[in-house]
């Protein structure tokens, strides 16, 4: 049943096929059979889970279950849950256990959602490939000598394995759509401010978005309506009305104009472009109509967005100091030796690198060749998309520029590592929604193609990705090390 | 050269601490005074994950302060991050603001012996206060109370147009007066609830440009800005006169040796790597606000000193005397509100006189007064409508303030009140001629100053009853008549 949609799993549950509490061991046990091998998930909550899962078959029997209700999902590690560890992947973290829930995980409990546990990541969020984590490396369920993405390399795992029908994780730069691509499922960043930030642990405030990640687009927009809308806590967060997106997945496409971005084609494997280019066909076939589009700044995009993320990142992990939480460093000297010595031990290597190259984009005499520089150079590329949204409604392009590849293969050049994040970092520079929606595989590895939009344009997103699934079985095939 | 050969140039950088309910970034309290991390929340311990959401009050207080001074409100500014590292700066970084203040400009008036003259105000900016280090509780420890990080403080910068430590003072007690008038901030020094940096530095007279200044902190009270600015300029000048360098620096004031001593020199700076806070969103003040807040505005305290002068005729040091504490003002116009009538001069030299020296002999604080602004009405009520003689009605005053009743009450149970009929006083003072021959005679010999014995025979016969002015009046028709 972990196979199921969540549409069918609704069904199954207030059908009284099975019990939430049947929905949620069987999730447990996927979890343990497949964990071990995959490494996805950080913690696992059985406890808490079977007894919100007691509470859930209550509420199915009591005629008043919410929209999730009995439904097992994990959340990214990085999203604060009361009571629980919350590592963010980190050393730093290791032992942290937050009195406060995000509004992500406290809005997905109250829709009925049931935590079964906290999925591994790069530490902070700052990966492609989720081998940064200090809880180790993720391994893709389709191929275990392979990375499944990252940075939200556990949920995209974890999803991709059936250990759950959906999870949370979080985007900054493509950490929610390269691994969905990687791993042969579905996940959308949505706009900036659509979902609260609050309790999500800061990588690049101005990039962070929350997120979701299930096998289907119809999946998603059951978690997005859950996690979604204002929130008084987060001054970013935006006053909008939550749309009720599994009620608006079905459309036509017919007139509909898709923007392929040119620049976002180039420098690809070609397997991958023909992979998406046969989604794009997909879609001229119900009745969208393909236009190229410029975006004349796409080359600035990832060296802004490194620049931008790193200074962020920078000042945002200045908290961890070794003073009142987290990793301190045994026997300090004195107080420069406690900072030193508790975050050199406490960040890994790539941490460290960002935040140093951070700090020297923010230092003065550097700060506007750099910082600034950047600023502007996202102004540019946030009026590139603005004028491609003059010809067309959407765009396509390939996630990422190439299939799953293999652990440690860029282990030891960081800025391939970066490169590859080529189409998907300027997208969260404007803010913009997104989604990666499984195509054709390559050499048995998933391939994805993302759907970028105007802002707030989840809705749309989500019908076309629901139309493309529709008229396809690309997001169906399981991977056999985990079927 | 002398020391008055040189010209002191000053600038001080006021830090005014915001009378919010809650702090800047949080809802935690900002009262003074609670256990150490007691008002503290998840924000303000910096964990992970937590969000800062700007407190509306905090900028209303900012642009009423802006208004108060003439000085240009920004129609959107923005916050910043200072970023460095200390135990009590719980998210490594202070949220501040750099490039874009909410209030720039304006000026506030000064009046020193030199005479009056207006200083112009560089910037005033909205950011949250750290957290206190306290490092001689525990041996070999310091402990960190984060009760005021993230107190909303104004920091109000002014040009360098202080040449006087007098001038620096008596801007700092403008400023002073201005925020509790505005009721922007408790202005409890002792508490830090304001504070003040000065930036010094000397010049030779007839110069124009600017030495090497040297910044001051730790000065937390008047006095202590007066002396300390005083050192320093002293300190400048002599090393200028021994042929060495002022170094550009901090230094701190300590108040026992009175003496300042080097902090940090600018090598040691910190670059504070200012960047926009990407949660925040740029604040937008708009002309509906800023007309709300104007609407709002007490009187501020050279309008009401010009008010009490000309409409209330009070005289110039009264009315300053007034206008100086919002507490003051608040009981002046409290006790002539409650007195219908009464002579405001009056009232303003029994609040100035008599209150005040009670007060301060008791060691109270205004609020804390005994005598209620009512109480004080109808007692000079009743000395205005002849029932009490001044003098008597300070012996009522006392009464009032040992608390021992209402004012009727108290000239009834004491029966002092004044007796003015005239046949009463006449008897009096026949019986006082009568009994008092060699006195009679010796005034009517010429010695005009026993005239004072009989007046004061008279009050003591009638226990100080007897209406003053009737008994001269009556003393003298007899003794001359």
């Amino acid at each position: 049943m972990l196979r199921e949609s969540v549409t069918r799993l609704r069904e199954g549950l207030r059908n009284k096929e099975y019990s939430a509490r049947e929905l949620v061991e069987a999730s447990l046990a996927r979890i343990d059979e497949q964990n071990g091998k995959l490494n996805a998930l950080i913690t696992v909550t059985p406890e808490s889970a079977l007894v919100a899962a007691d509470a859930a078959d209550r509420a199915l029997a009591a005629g008043d279950a919410p929209d999730l209700c009995g439904i097992p999902l994990v959340h990214k590690d990085n999203f604060c849950t009361d009571g629980v560890l919350t590592t963010c992947g980190s050393r730093m973290l290791a032992n942290f256990v937050p009195a406060y829930d995000a509004t992500v995980t406290r809005n997905a409990a109250s829709h009925g959602a049931i935590t079964v546990g906290k999925a591994n990541m790069d530490e902070f969020a700052m990966g492609s490939s989720s081998e940064h984590g200090h809880f180790g490396v993720v391994r893709n369920p389709w191929d275990h000598e392979r990375v499944p993405g990252g940075s939200s390399g556990g949920s995209a795992a974890a999803v991709a394995a059936a250990m759950v029908p959906l999870a949370t994780a979080s985007d900054t730069g493509g950490s929610i759509r390269q691994p969905a691509a990687f791993c042969g499922i579905t996940g959308m960043k949505p706009s900036y401010g659509r979902i609260s930030r609050y309790g999500l642990v800061a990588y690049a405030s101005s990039l962070d978005q929350a997120g979701v990640m299930g096998v289907s687009a119809e999946d998603c927009a059951y978690l997005l309506k859950a996690i979604s809308g204002f929130d008084p806590l987060d001054s970013t967060s935006v006053q909008r009305p939550v749309e009720d997106y599994p009620a608006e997945l079905e459309g036509a496409l017919k007139g509909l104009k898709i923007g392929l971005p040119k620049p976002y084609w180039e420098g690809l494997e070609s397997a991958v472009a023909d992979a998406v280019q046969a989604q794009a066909d997909e879609l001229v076939k119900l009745g969208a109509e393909l236009v190229e589009v410029e975006m004349p700044n796409a080359s600035l995009a990832v060296s802004t967005y490194y620049l931008i993320a790193q200074a962020e990142c920078s000042s945002n992990l200045s908290r961890y100091d070794g003073v009142r939480f987290g990793h301190r460093c045994e026997d300090p000297k004195d107080l420069q030796d406690l900072y030193r010595r508790s975050r050199g031990e406490g960040f890994c290597e790539e941490t460290q690198r960002r935040i140093l190259v951070g700090t020297f984009a923010l230092s003065s005499g550097y700060i506007d060749a750099y910082y600034g520089k950047a600023m502007r150079a996202r102004r540019l590329i946030s009026d590139d998309f603005t004028a491609a949204f003059e010809h067309c409604d959407l765009m396509l392009s390939p996630t990422a520029p190439s299939a799953a590849f293999k652990i440690g293969e860029k282990e030891t050049d960081p800025i391939a590592m970066y490169l590859a994040d080529v189409n998907t970092v300027a997208v969260n520079l404007a803010g913009l929604p997104a989604l990666s929606t499984p195509g054709p595989q390559v050499d048995g590895l998933p391939v994805g193609g993302q759907l970028i939009g105007p802002y707030f344009s989840e809705s749309r997103l989500l019908m076309v990705a629901h139309q493309l699934q529709q008229a396809t079985d690309w997001h169906l095939q399981v991977p056999e090390a985990a079927a | 050269m002398s020391i008055d050969q040189w010209e002191a140039v000053i600038g001080l950088e006021i830090h005014v601490q915001l009378k919010t309910e809650s702090k800047i970034f949080s809802g935690s309290s900002t009262a003074y005074g609670a256990d150490p991390n007691r008002q503290a929340s998840a924000l303000d311990l910096g964990m992970p994950g937590t969000l800062p959401v700007l407190n509306g009050e905090a900028v209303r207080m900012a642009v009423a302060f802006g208004l108060a001074i003439g000085a240009q409100i920004a129609p959107s500014c923005v916050f910043a991050r200072k970023n460095y590292f200390y135990p009590d700066l719980p998210k490594g970084y202070q949220i501040s603001q750099y490039e874009d203040p909410i209030v720039a400009g304006g000026s506030l008036d000064i009046v020193t012996d030199s005479g009056a003259r207006s200083i112009r105000v560089t910037r005033a900016h909205l950011e949250e206060d750290a957290g206190k280090s306290i490092h001689d509780l525990f041996r070999g420890h310091s402990a960190i109370d984060l009760n005021r990080a993230g107190t909303p403080l104004l920091e109000v910068v002014s040009e360098p147009d202080m040449h006087t430590p007098a001038e620096a003072v008596a801007y700092m007690k403008a400023m002073h007066t201005l925020v509790r008038s505005l009721d922007i901030c408790d202005g409890n020094l002792q508490e830090g609830s304001f504070r003040c940096d000065a930036n010094v530095s000397v010049r030779p007279k007839g110069s124009s440009k600017l030495g090497t200044r040297a910044e001051i902190k730790n000065m937390n009270s008047f006095r202590f800005v007066e002396r300390a600015i005083d050192h320093e300029i002293h300190r400048q000048v002599h090393r200028l006169e021994s042929g060495q360098e002022v170094v550009q620096e901090t230094r701190l004031y300590d108040s026992d040796k009175n003496e300042t001593r080097s902090m940090r020199s600018k090598e040691e700076a910190e670059d504070y790597r200012y960047f926009p806070d990407p949660d925040l969103l740029p604040v937008t003040v708009d002309e509906v606000l800023i007309d709300e807040i104007r609407v709002q505005m007490p009187e501020l305290p050279q309008a009401r000193r010009a008010r009490y002068e000309n409409e209330l005729k009070l005289g110039a040091e009264e009315a300053l005397q007034l206008t100086d504490d919002p507490e003051l003002v608040a009981y002046f116009e409290a006790t002539l509100e409650a007195g219908g009538k009464l002579p405001p001069k009056r009232v303003a030299n029994w609040i100035l006189g008599e209150l005040q020296g009670a007060l301060n002999r008791a060691d109270l604080a205004m609020e804390a007064s005994p005598v209620s602004p009512t109480q004080l009405a109808d007692l000079l009520g009743r000395v205005e409508d002849g029932t009490l003689s001044g003098k008597l009605g300070k012996q009522v005053f006392e009464a009032l303030f040992a608390g021992e009743g209402e004012v009727d009450a108290i000239i009834e149970a004491r029966g002092l009140r004044q007796i003015s009929d005239s046949s009463a006083i006449e008897a009096v003072i026949d019986e006082v001629i009568a009994s008092s021959p060699d006195q009679v005679a010796q005034y009517r010999g010429g010695e005009a100053k026993v005239f004072n014995y009989f007046v004061g025979q008279v009050m003591k016969a009638t226990r100080g009853q007897a209406n003053p002015g009737q008994v001269q009046k009556t003393l003298k028709e007899k003794l001359d008549g």
